[in-house]
């Protein structure tokens, strides 16, 4: 790893943290979802910085082309505004400083794991292949595959319960949405 | 150098983390918290490649492979009940749907 290796780490580390900021501090949804794939791609740049170019390309077209473009469509769909100041949750100063102090607490927490997990210093391997081809033969070695499979299950029920979900035919109380067993 | 680069890599996911969680507190709009829980899952697939490098191991990677699996999924019925919940009652706010029914 070169110099300017550690400088672009530096770089995109610096712009996925900014990123991710923009992310919970904006009150727009659609600016936030666009502060995400900035933080997804700054963070693809960073897999492949460490080595790892299959899970930088799978990154980009899972998260930043599929996702993402999955909530910009819903966004999009659901004509989403800002989010409005009114009272409830979320907007107490005693709830904000709670929020913080929660995550300050689990921020200590996870430290504490990281510093313990790479107390004699991390290592760093002599020797790493990640690429596509090394990734996909640990995939479907006997270890994995048969969970390979169940995910293929998981994504046919996932796109099932979405469509039957979305489409809103199983309430008895929404008449806008037609029957279950029609095209809309 | 190189080895505290892979500190480094996984403090940023310790800070992404944290951030996505304050997100979950803080934002009212679901739709952005559900972004910021892909946020985390981000952070923590970063520090799974992090952990891959050090160790060189490729187990990590498939177990990447797998979050990404699952966060699509997660995402595609998400977003449908976040569809179902605003057929229902016209909002995306989460203060409105602190009811466990229609």
């Amino acid at each position: 790893m070169s110099a300017l290796d550690i400088v672009l780490f530096y770089f995109f580390a610096t712009i996925a943290l900014g990123a991710a900021l923009v992310v919970v501090g904006q009150r727009n949804p659609t600016y936030s979802a666009f502060a995400l794939i900035v933080s997804i791609a700054s963070l693809s740049a960073i897999f492949g910085l460490l080595g790892s170019p299959f899970i930088a390309v799978l990154q980009v077209v899972v998260y930043a082309g599929a996702i993402m473009v999955l909530f910009v469509f819903v966004l999009m769909l659901l004509n989403v505004r800002e989010e409005q100041k009114s009272e409830g949750r979320g907007t107490s100063p005693a709830f904000k400083a709670a929020a913080l102090g929660l995550g300050g607490l689990l921020a200590v927490q996870i430290l504490v794991v990281l510093l313990r997990a790479t107390r004699e210093g991390p290592a760093w391997a002599a020797h790493f292949d990640a690429s596509a081809r090394q990734v996909a033969r640990r995939l479907f070695s006997a270890e994995y595959v048969y969970v390979f499979e169940a995910t293929s299950i998981l994504i046919v029920a996932a796109l099932v319960g979405s469509l039957a979900l979305a489409r809103g035919g199983t309430s008895t109380r929404d008449k806008a949405a037609p029957p279950a067993g029609k095209s809309e | 150098m190189h080895p505290e680069l892979v500190r480094h890599a996984l403090i940023l996911s310790l800070l992404l983390f944290v951030v996505g969680t304050v997100g979950v507190f803080l934002r009212r709009n679901i739709i952005t918290v559900f972004m910021c829980v892909e946020l985390m899952l981000n952070a923590v697939n970063l520090s799974f490649v992090a952990f891959s490098r050090s160790l060189g191991t490729l187990d990590a990677q498939v177990l990447v492979f797998f979050v990404l699996t699952v966060a699509a999924a997660e995402a595609a019925v998400g977003l449908a009940i976040i569809i179902a919940l605003h057929r229902h009652k016209d909002t995306l706010d989460i203060d409105a749907f602190s009811v466990l029914k229609w």
